[in-house]
C-alpha cells in the first residue's frame, strides 16, 4: 500500500491534472498545439515536484531520472522525420514497461492476498503487452524484421489464445482469493504471479506478430491507448490521482485515434485482429484492361499542360524518403501556374498524420492538405494525379466491387480524374494483398521506379 | 476499500472528459496528438518515485520503472515539440 498522501501533494496533483486537460485540448487545434505540449509539459513538471517530497532513496531516483532523461532527449533529438512511427512506438513501449514493472515492485511488497491484488494483476498484464507489442511494432516499422511467414502467424494465433487461457485461469484464482473465496497460500500466488509477467510479455507478441503493416496505424494507436490505461491502473494501485487522470486522458485518446484509424478502412477492430486480410478469401477478381507505362519525359509533357493536379502520397513516398523532392516538383509546378493539393488518406502511411508529418518536414503548407471527403466531389476537375507510392488507398475495388477484401473502405477515388500518373517500384500488390484496377484503367499510366528518382528526373526536366 | 470506489470514479470521469476532449481533431496533428499523449502516458514516472526500494530486486524494478518512464516523458515531450514547430514554419 502507498504511503498516505499529504494536503500539498494532492493540491499539486489537482493542479496538474488540470494542466494536462487544458493541455490536450491545445493540442488538439492547429494554432494551439505547440502551448499545449507545453502546458502538458508543466502539469507533468509540477506532478514531479511535488512527489519529489516523498521520496525514500534520491541517488538511486535521480541517477535513473537523470540516465533516462540523457538517453530520452538523445533519441529526440537525433530521429529523422521519416523515423517517427517507429520511435513513438518505441516510447510507447518504455512507458508500458514502466508500469510493469511499478506493479511487480507493488506486488513483491504484499504480504498476503487483497483485493487490489487484481488490479495489479491486470496492471501487470496491460503494461506486458503494451511493451512487448510495441517493441514487436518497432522491428516491424523499422523494417528490422518483418514478420509475415503464415506458420509463424498462426503459431502466434494460438500461443495468444493458449495465454488468455492461462490468464484467465490464473486471474480467476488471483480474484477468488482477494475475495476469500478459495484461499490460496500466498507462496501458490506468488507462482502465478511470476507465470504472469511472462505471459503478459508473450502475449504481447503473439497479439502484434501477425499483425501487417497496413494495419499499423490501427495497432499503434491501440497501443498507446493501453499505455494510458496501464498507467491509469497503475494509479489506482498506489492510490495515486495523477496517474490516474493522465492515464485515462491517454487511454481515451488513444482509443479515438484508433477508431478514427478502423472507420477509415472500413473494417472494426475485431476483424483488424483476428481476422485479417489474408482470410477474406476473395483475391479481387480478375482485372480488364492493360497497364500502359510511361517514362518521366511524357510525365512531364503531361503535368507542364496540366492546370490542376493532385500528389497522392503513400508509404513508398516514406520509404523512398521522396518528401523534399515533391515539394520540389509542387513549388516548380506552381511557378508554372498549376494549383497544386495533396490528397492524405488517413491510414496513408504507417501511423495515423504519418503524412503530414512528413510533408511538413518538406516544409508543404498544410493549407494544401486535404482529405479525401473534400477531395472526391471535385475530382473530375483534376487534370492530373501523382499517386507517389500509395497503393490501397486509391484502390477503386473499395467501391466498385462488392467481393473485394476492401470494398466499402473510403478511398480517394483518383480513377475519377483526367490522367493519373502512379509512380510505383513494380507490380506488386499493396499489403492487403488485393489487385488493384486503378493500374488497369484507360486514363492511368505507369511510371515505373523509385519514386524518389523518377521525381528527380521529372524536377530536372521542369529546370531545363 | 471505500477509497478504490472513489478512484474507480475518478477514473470513469477522466476516460469520459477523455473522449469528449479530443473528438475532433484535424489529421494533420493525429500524429502530434499521438506522441503528445504518449508523453503524458510517462506520468508512471510519478508513481515509480515512491516505489520502494528496500531490497536488491525492489532497487532494480524503481529505477527500471523510472528509467524507462523518464525516457517516454522526456523523449516524448521533446520529439512532440520537434515535430509541432515543423508544422509552424511554413
Amino acid at each position: 500500500m502507498s504511503v498516505d498522501l499529504n494536503f500539498l501533494q494532492q493540491i499539486g496533483y489537482v493542479f496538474s491534472a488540470m494542466l494536462f486537460i487544458y493541455g490536450l485540448k491545445m493540442l488538439g487545434k492547429e494554432d494551439t498545439a505547440v502551448k499545449g505540449n507545453v502546458i502538458s509539459a508543466l502539469g507533468m513538471l509540477l506532478a514531479l515536484l511535488v512527489t519529489f517530497g516523498n521520496i525514500l532513496n534520491p541517488v538511486l531516483i535521480f541517477s535513473a531520472i537523470l540516465t533516462g532523461g540523457v538517453i530520452g532527449s538523445i533519441f529526440a533529438i537525433k530521429v529523422k522525420m521519416t523515423s517517427i512511427p517507429e520511435m513513438v512506438a518505441l516510447f510507447n513501449g518504455f512507458g508500458g514497461l514502466s508500469s510493469f514493472f511499478l506493479a511487480w515492485s507493488e506486488f513483491n511488497t504484499y504480504a498476503s492476498v487483497s483485493v487490489i491484488l487484481f488490479v495489479t494483476c491486470l496492471t501487470v498484464f496491460i503494461g506486458g503487452v503494451t511493451f512487448s507489442g510495441s517493441l514487436i511494432a518497432y522491428f516491424k516499422l523499422s523494417e528490422i524484421f518483418k514478420g509475415s511467414s503464415k506458420t509463424l502467424n498462426t503459431i502466434s494465433r494460438w500461443l495468444l489464445i493458449v495465454f488468455l487461457g492461462y490468464l484467465a485461469i490464473a486471474m480467476l484464482q488471483v480474484i477468488s482469493s482477494s475475495f476469500g473465496f478459495f484461499v490460496f497460500d500466498f507462496e501458490i500466488i506468488k507462482i502465478v504471479f511470476l507465470g504472469l509477467l511472462v505471459i503478459s510479455l508473450l502475449s504481447g507478441l503473439a497479439f502484434v506478430l501477425p499483425i501487417g503493416g497496413g494495419d499499423m496505424p490501427v495497432v499503434i494507436s491501440l497501443l498507446n491507448s493501453l499505455s494510458g490505461i496501464a498507467a491509469a491502473m497503475a494509479g489506482i494501485l498506489l492510490s495515486n490521482t495523477a496517474l490516474i487522470v493522465a492515464g485515462c486522458l491517454v487511454g481515451a485518446s488513444g482509443l479515438i485515434l484508433t477508431l478514427i484509424m478502423a472507420k477509415s478502412m472500413n473494417r472494426t477492430l475485431f476483424n483488424i485482429f483476428f481476422v485479417g486480410f489474408s482470410d477474406t478469401g476473395v483475391s479481387g477478381g480478375e482485372v480488364e484492361g492493360e497497364v500502359k507505362p510511361i517514362s518521366a519525359e511524357d510525365t512531364f509533357l503531361i503535368l507542364e499542360a496540366a492546370s490542376s493536379i493532385l500528389v497522392v502520397p503513400g508509404y513508398g513516398m516514406a520509404v523512398a524518403q521522396a518528401q523534399h523532392v515533391v515539394k520540389e516538383l509542387g513549388d516548380l509546378l506552381e511557378e508554372n501556374n498549376a494549383e497544386i493539393s495533396y490528397g492524405i488518406h488517413p491510414v496513408a502511411g504507417r501511423m495515423p498524420g504519418h503524412m503530414n508529418v512528413l510533408l511538413a518536414e518538406a516544409n508543404v503548407s498544410y493549407d494544401n492538405l486535404f482529405e479525401p471527403k473534400d477531395l472526391n466531389p471535385r475530382m473530375e476537375t483534376v487534370d492530373v494525379v501523382l499517386v507517389i507510392g500509395a497503393n490501397d488507398v486509391v484502390n477503386p475495388s473499395a467501391t466498385e466491387q462488392p467481393g473485394s477484401p476492401i470494398y466499402g473502405m473510403p478511398i480517394i477515388e483518383v480513377h475519377k480524374a483526367k490522367t493519373v500518373v502512379v509512380l510505383k517500384r513494380s507490380m506488386s500488390s499493396g499489403f492487403a494483398g488485393v489487385q488493384n484496377p486503378l493500374f488497369f484503367k484507360e486514363n492511368t499510366r505507369m511510371l515505373f521506379g523509385d519514386a524518389k528518382e523518377s521525381i528527380s528526373k521529372l524536377v530536372a526536366e521542369f529546370k531545363e | 476499500m471505500e477509497i478504490y470506489l472513489l478512484l474507480f470514479f475518478i477514473l470513469i470521469l477522466s476516460i469520459f472528459l477523455g473522449l469528449e476532449l479530443i473528438s475532433k481533431i484535424p489529421s494533420t496533428l493525429h500524429t502530434p496528438l499521438m506522441s503528445g499523449a504518449n508523453a503524458i502516458s510517462g506520468i508512471t514516472l510519478v508513481g515509480a518515485l515512491t516505489l520502494d526500494t528496500g531490497s536488491n530486486l525492489q532497487s532494480v524494478l524503481a529505477f527500471f520503472a523510472i528509467l524507462f518512464a523518464s525516457i517516454n516523458v522526456f523523449g516524448g515531450y521533446l520529439v512532440t515539440n520537434r515535430m509541432l514547430k515543423m508544422f509552424k514554419k511554413k
